[in-house]
C-alpha cells in the first residue's frame, strides 16, 4: 500500500516535473523542474530496492549534469529567449507524432503483460534480484565480471570527451 | 646612487574612456574594505586579467597646503600630523627641521635623541598597521589582532610622552616641548625587549607559509630601473635593490650616530616588500634600543624664539617617513606665515607605481598590491 | 489510524533517534558557530562574546531572534521564487544528509546500504542553493561569486571522493554503521592505515564547505561579494546554518569513514576499559568548572544561566554515568558511543577553525590548480596504494603490518615527487610566460 503511494507520488512528479520544462518561460526554471524530475526518478529506483542507482542518479545527474546544465543557462544571455513570442508552426505534427507514440509505447506494455508469444520485450528478471545482497555489489559484479569491456570501453569514451573538452576550450595561455 | 640610472620611461597613458573589444571597466572603491582609505580604482579587465588601471584620488583632499599659508610656523605644525596620520610622528620630525634648516638654528642634541627615538618607535607603528592590514586583506584572520596588540604599547609610550596617541604634535621647532616622563626610557627598553620574539611571531605565520608566498611572491613587481622612473621611495624602493635610505644616505636627527643596516631585497614583488619592512621593523627596535643607552642631558630646546620669522628663502628637507621619503618644501617671504609649504607625499608618488606594478595580473591581486604600497590617503590627498 | 500506530510501533526506536538527531544537531550546528567565535578570540588574543549568558553561551540564540525579526529586503528584479527556494535548498540538503549519520551503533535515522554515498548526494544538491541564490539575485557580481564557489564545490568533491573511496577499499561496504563495524573488528581506525586518504580528505571538506583558507567567493575583502550579498534576515541565517551544518555533516562522515566512528579510543583493548568512564568523568569535570566559575561571573542572571548550564552538564554526566547500571546496560555502547562521536567531530571541527583563522586566502586560479593539478593526482595515486596494500594482504597473504606501512611510504614518496614536479611545471610555466 505505501509502495503504490510512493509509486504514484513520484511518478506523478517526475511527469509533472518534465511537463513544466518544457513549458516554462524562464530557462532557469525549467532547470529546476528538471531537477525536480531527475529527483523523482531517483525515488522511483528506490521504490525498486535499487538504491545505488539511487544515489548515482542524484550524484551523477542532479549533482554533475544539472550543474552544467545550470552553469551553461547562467553564463548566456537568455532574455532574448524570454521575451520572444513562443510560436511553432510545427506544433500540430508534433501533436499527433506524440499520440502516435503515446498509442505505440501504450500497446507495447499491454503486449508485454499479455505475455502473448513473441511480443515479449524481456525476459521476466530471475530470482537474483531478491537476493540478500545489496544492489551495489550486484551491479558490482555485474559490470566487474560479466560486463568488465564495455564497461572500461564506456570509460575511455568518457576519457576523450573529456580530454577534447579540455583541449578545445583551453585558452592560448 | 649613481651607478644605477632610470632608463627614459614614457608617462603612463590609460585610455579607459575607451576599453578594447573584449573589456570591461571595472571600478573599485572609493568605499571598498581594501583600498585603505577612499580611493577608487578603475580597472581595464580582460576576462580577469588586468590590462590598465588609473587610481582616481582627491577624495580627502583638504587643502592642507593652501591652509599652511594662512598660519604661522608654529601653527601649521599640528596639520602636518593629519596627512600621514598613521606616522604623525614622522610628518611632523619633517616639518620642523625644515622649518628649523630655514631658521639656521639646529635642535639640540638631547631632542635630537629623543626624536629619533619617537620616529623609530613610529616606524615600528606603523609598519605594524601595515602587516595586520596587509595580512587581513589576504584573509590572514590573525596576525592584525597581534600587531595592534604592539601597537598599543607603541601608542601608550606616545599618549604619555605627548598626550595623543594618533596625530602626536610630539615635536616644537626647534626642539621638544615636553621632557621625557620618568619611566621613558624604562617602557621603551621594556617594549623593545618583547618586541623582538614578536617579530619572529608573525615570521612564524607568514614568512614561509605556501599560500603567504603564493599570493605574495611574483606580484607587484617593480623593476629598479622602474622604481627609480617613476619616483618610488622608501621600502618599495629598497625591495626592487636600490640601497636609498634617507637615514643613512643624508642623516638626519640623531641618525648617524647609530649602527643599523639598511635591508633591501632583489625581486621587488610583494613578498621582498613584505621581507624588507619586517627587516626595516627589527633594526628600528635596535636604534631604539641603542639610543635609550645614552639620552645626553641638556635642554629640549634649542634658541629660536617666541615668534617665528625665518629670513625670506626656500629650503627642501626631506626625511625617511615610514612609507617613504616626505619632503617638505618651505618658501618664507620673510612674514610669521609662510609664503608656501610643499609636501612631497611618499605615498601619492608611490601610488604612481601602482599601473605598472598591476598590469598583467588578476583582480584579486590588486588588494595586495594596494596593500604592500603602504599608502595612505590623508597623505596622498592632503 | 490502525496503520499509523502500527507504523510508530515498528519504528519506534528509529523516531526517536531521529527526534534526538534532528534536535541536537541543528542545535550543535547553531553553538558550533559560538565555539568558532571564541576560539577565533583566543587565537587573537581576546575574549570573544562575553555578555550574552555567561561566557557567550547565549550568544547563538540572541543571533537567531536577531536574525528572525530582522526586515526582509528581497532585490527589485530578483526571482522571488527562486530567491526564497535557494536558501532553503541548501538548508534542505544540510539537514538531510544527517538522517544517514549514525552517532551510536544502530542509534541513526536510516539505515541505509549506501549511506556513505547518500551523503555524497545530498551534498551535490546542496550546489544548488549556492548558484540559484548567486543567480536569484540578479547582481551580475553574486552570479559570478555564486559559479566560482560552485565550480570549487564541484572540483574538490572529486578529490574526496577518491579519498573516501580509499576509505573504503579498506572498510569492504558503504554502510555507514558498516563501516565503523570493520573498524571496530580490525581493531584500528583507518586513519592509521590510510593516513594520506585521510590528509586528502581533510582538506577536501576544507574546500568543500567553503570555508578559509578556500573561502575566495565569500571574502569581504574581495571584489566580488559573493552569492550571499543580497541575502539577509533570516535568508541569510539559513545560509549561515546550511555551511555550518555541511562543516558537522564533513566532519561525521571523516569520524565514521576515518577515525572509528563510535568508538572510543583503543576499543580493542579490553585491559583499557576504564577508559568508558571518562564521558561521564569529563562531563562532571565541566560541571564542576561551570560551578566553580558562578560566583566569578558579573551578575546574577548571568550566575543563574551558567547554573543551568552547569545542571544540564550534569543531567548528561549522569546520564553517561546511569548506563553502567546493569537495567540499563542495553543503552550503553549506544549512549558512549555517542559521546565519543561527537567528542571526535568536534576535534575535527576544531581543525578547521584552526585552518581558518592561520592561513592566508588562497586565490581562485590558485585554488583550483590546488584542486585538479595536486589533490585529483595524489587522490588517485593514493587509491591505487590502498588497493594494491590490499591485493598484498589478502592475495599474496602479506601481513597487514608490512603491506600498508610499505604502500604509504610508496604513497607518501609518489605524492612529493608529484608535488615537486608539479611545481617545477609551474615555475617553468611562469618563466616563460613572464
Amino acid at each position: 500500500m505505501m509502495n503504490q503511494v510512493l509509486f504514484y507520488f513520484f511518478a506523478g512528479l517526475a511527469v509533472l516535473g518534465g511537463v513544466l520544462v518544457v513549458t516554462m518561460r524562464n530557462a532557469v526554471h525549467s532547470a529546476v523542474f528538471l531537477i525536480t524530475s531527475l529527483l523523482a526518478t531517483a525515488g522511483l529506483y528506490l521504490t525498486l530496492n535499487a538504491e545505488f542507482l539511487f544515489v548515482v542518479q542524484i550524484i551523477l545527474y542532479v549533482g554533475g549534469i544539472m550543474v552544467l546544465f545550470i552553469f551553461v543557462i547562467m553564463l548566456v544571455n537568455l532574455d532574448v529567449a524570454l521575451h520572444q513570442v513562443q510560436f511553432n508552426r510545427q506544433s500540430w505534427v508534433a501533436g499527433l507524432l506524440s499520440i502516435v507514440l503515446l498509442t505505440e509505447l501504450l500497446a507495447a506494455v499491454a503486449l508485454a503483460r499479455s505475455g502473448g508469444p513473441g511480443m515479449q520485450l524481456l525476459p521476466p528478471p530471475a530470482a537474483t534480484a531478491t537476493s540478500l545482497e545489496g544492489n551495489t555489489q550486484q551491479i558490482g559484479v555485474l559490470l566487474f565480471q560479466n560486463y568488465v569491456v564495455p564497461f572500461e570501453l564506456a570509460s575511455i569514451l568518457l576519457l576523450v570527451a573529456l580530454v577534447g573538452a579540455v583541449v578545445m576550450g583551453k585558452k592560448k595561455i | 646612487m649613481d651607478e644605477i640610472r632610470s632608463e627614459g620611461m614614457a608617462p603612463p597613458s590609460v585610455e579607459l574612456a575607451v576599453p578594447g573589444a573584449d573589456e570591461i571597466v571595472l571600478n573599485m572603491g572609493p568605499q571598498h574594505p581594501s583600498t585603505h582609505g577612499v580611493l577608487r580604482v578603475k580597472l581595464r579587465l580582460d576576462g580577469e586579467r588586468i590590462d590598465g588601471s588609473e587610481c582616481v584620488i582627491g577624495y580627502l583632499h583638504r587643502g592642507v597646503e593652501k591652509i599652511a599659508e594662512h598660519r604661522t610656523y608654529t601653527q601649521f605644525a599640528p596639520y602636518v600630523d593629519r596627512m600621514d596620520y598613521v606616522a604623525a610622528v614622522s610628518n611632523g620630525l619633517g616639518y620642523c627641521e625644515a622649518v628649523e634648516k630655514l631658521l639656521g638654528a639646529e635642535a639640540t642634541p638631547r631632542a635630537k635623541v629623543v626624536r629619533t627615538i619617537l620616529t623609530e618607535l613610529q616606524r615600528i607603528a606603523s609598519h605594524l598597521l601595515w602587516l595586520g592590514t596587509h595580512a587581513l586583506d589576504l584573509g590572514a584572520l590573525t596576525p592584525v589582532f597581534y600587531c595592534l596588540r604592539e601597537r598599543e604599547e607603541i601608542l601608550k609610550i606616545f599618549e604619555k610622552y605627548c598626550g595623543a596617541r594618533l596625530t602626536t604634535h610630539a615635536f616644537r621647532i626647534g626642539g621638544l616641548q615636553y621632557e621625557t616622563y620618568d619611566g621613558f626610557e624604562h617602557d621603551v627598553k621594556r617594549f623593545c625587549d618583547d618586541f623582538g620574539s614578536k617579530v619572529d611571531e608573525y615570521e612564524q605565520l607568514l614568512t614561509g607559509n605556501r599560500i603567504w608566498v603564493g599570493r605574495t611572491k611574483g606580484i607587484g613587481i617593480l623593476t629598479a630601473q622602474q622604481a627609480i622612473a617613476l619616483g618610488v621611495t622608501g621600502p618599495p624602493l629598497r625591495a626592487s635593490g636600490v640601497k636609498w635610505d634617507l637615514r643613512k644616505a643624508m642623516p638626519y636627527a640623531a641618525y648617524d650616530q647609530y649602527d643599523f643596516i639598511i635591508p633591501t631585497a632583489t625581486n621587488g614583488d610583494t613578498y621582498d616588500r613584505y621581507v624588507v619592512r619586517m627587516e626595516e621593523m627589527r633594526q628600528s627596535r635596535s636604534i631604539c634600543l641603542q639610543a635609550i643607552e645614552n639620552i645626553p642631558a641638556g635642554p629640549i630646546m634649542a634658541k629660536v624664539g617666541k615668534v617665528l620669522k625665518p629670513p625670506p628663502g626656500e629650503v627642501y628637507h626631506s626625511i625617511e617617513a615610514p612609507k617613504g621619503e616626505i619632503g617638505y618644501y618651505v618658501v618664507s617671504d620673510g612674514t610669521t606665515q609662510p609664503y608656501r609649504v610643499r609636501v612631497r607625499p611618499p605615498s601619492f608618488i608611490n601610488l604612481q607605481a601602482f599601473d605598472t606594478m598591476v598590469k598583467g595580473h588578476l583582480v584579486a591581486d590588486v588588494v595586495a598590491i594596494i596593500g604592500t604600497l603602504d599608502i595612505v590617503l590623508g597623505e596622498v590627498d592632503r | 489510524m490502525q496503520a499509523v500506530l502500527q507504523f510508530l510501533q515498528a519504528n519506534m526506536w528509529p523516531l526517536i533517534d531521529a527526534l534526538v538527531i534532528v534536535g541536537v544537531f541543528p542545535l550543535l550546528a547553531g553553538y558550533v558557530v559560538l565555539l568558532e567565535r571564541k576560539v577565533m578570540a583566543d587565537m587573537q588574543a581576546r575574549l570573544g562574546p562575553m555578555r550574552v549568558g555567561p561566557h557567550g553561551l547565549l550568544q547563538p540564540l540572541a543571533d537567531a531572534v536577531k536574525l528572525m525579526i530582522k526586515e526582509d529586503i528581497i532585490p527589485e528584479s530578483a526571482d522571488r521564487i527562486i530567491f526564497w527556494m535557494a536558501p532553503v535548498l541548501s538548508v534542505t540538503a544540510g539537514m538531510l544528509a544527517f538522517a544517514a549519520i549514525p552517532i551510536g551503533p544502530g542509534f541513526l535515522i536510516a539505515e541505509m546500504n549506501v549511506g556513505l554515498l547518500f551523503i555524497l548526494a545530498v551534498s551535490s544538491m546542496g550546489i544548488f542553493g549556492i548558484v540559484l541564490g548567486g543567480w536569484a539575485s540578479n547582481s551580475h557580481y553574486s552570479l559570478l561569486g555564486a559559479l566560482r564557489s560552485a565550480a570549487q564545490l564541484v572540483s574538490y568533491e572529486v578529490a574526496v571522493g577518491m579519498a573516501m573511496v580509499s576509505g573504503l577499499l579498506l572498510a569492504g561496504t558503504l554502510s555507514m554503521t558498516g563501516i565503523v563495524a570493520s573498524q571496530a573488528e580490525k581493531g584500528i581506525w583507518f586513519v592509521f592505515v590510510a593516513p594520506v586518504g585521510f590528509v586528502i580528505y581533510l582538506i577536501g571538506s576544507v574546500a568543500e564547505t567553503n570555508r578559509a583558507p578556500f573561502d575566495l567567493p565569500e571574502a569581504e575583502s574581495e571584489l566580488v561579494a559573493g552569492y550571499m550579498t543580497e541575502y539577509s534576515g533570516f535568508r541569510w541565517a539559513l545560509y549561515f546554518l546550511a555551511e555550518y551544518s555541511n562543516m558537522i555533516v564533513v566532519a561525521s562522515v571523516a569520524t565514521t569513514l576515518f577515525l572509528g566512528g563510535w568508538m572510543r579510543p583503543f576499543a580493542s583493548i579490553h585491559a583499557l576499559d576504564f577508559l568508558d568512564f571518562v564521558p561521564a568523568l569529563f562531563m562532571l569535570g565541566v560541571t564542576g568548572y561551570c560551578v566553580y566559575r558562578i560566583p566569578k561571573q558579573t551578575g546574577k542572571d548571568q550566575g543563574f544561566i551558567l547554573a543551568i548550564f552547569a545542571g544540564s552538564c550534569f543531567a548528561i554526566a549522569a546520564a553517561l554515568g546511569a548506563v553502567f547500571a546493569p537495567p540499563l546496560a542495553f543503552l550503553k555502547v549506544p549512549v558512549l558511543g555517542a559521546f565519543w562521536f561527537i567528542a571526535k567531530v568536534m576535534g575535527y571541527v576544531y581543525l578547521f577553525l584552526w585552518v581558518r583563522f592561520t592561513f592566508p586566502r588562497y586565490r581562485f586560479d590558485q585554488l583550483m590548480k590546488l584542486g585538479w593539478h595536486y589533490l585529483i593526482p595524489l587522490s588517485i595515486v593514493n587509491v591505487m596504494g590502498v588497493a594494491t596494500a590490499l591485493v598484498l594482504h589478502r592475495q599474496a597473504g602479506w601481513s597487514s603490518w608490512v603491506a600498508f606501512p610499505v604502500l604509504l611510504v610508496v604513497t607518501i614518496v609518489l605524492a612529493i615527487w608529484l608535488v615537486r614536479a608539479g611545481e617545477r611545471r609551474d615555475q617553468e610555466a611562469a618563466r616563460s610566460a613572464a
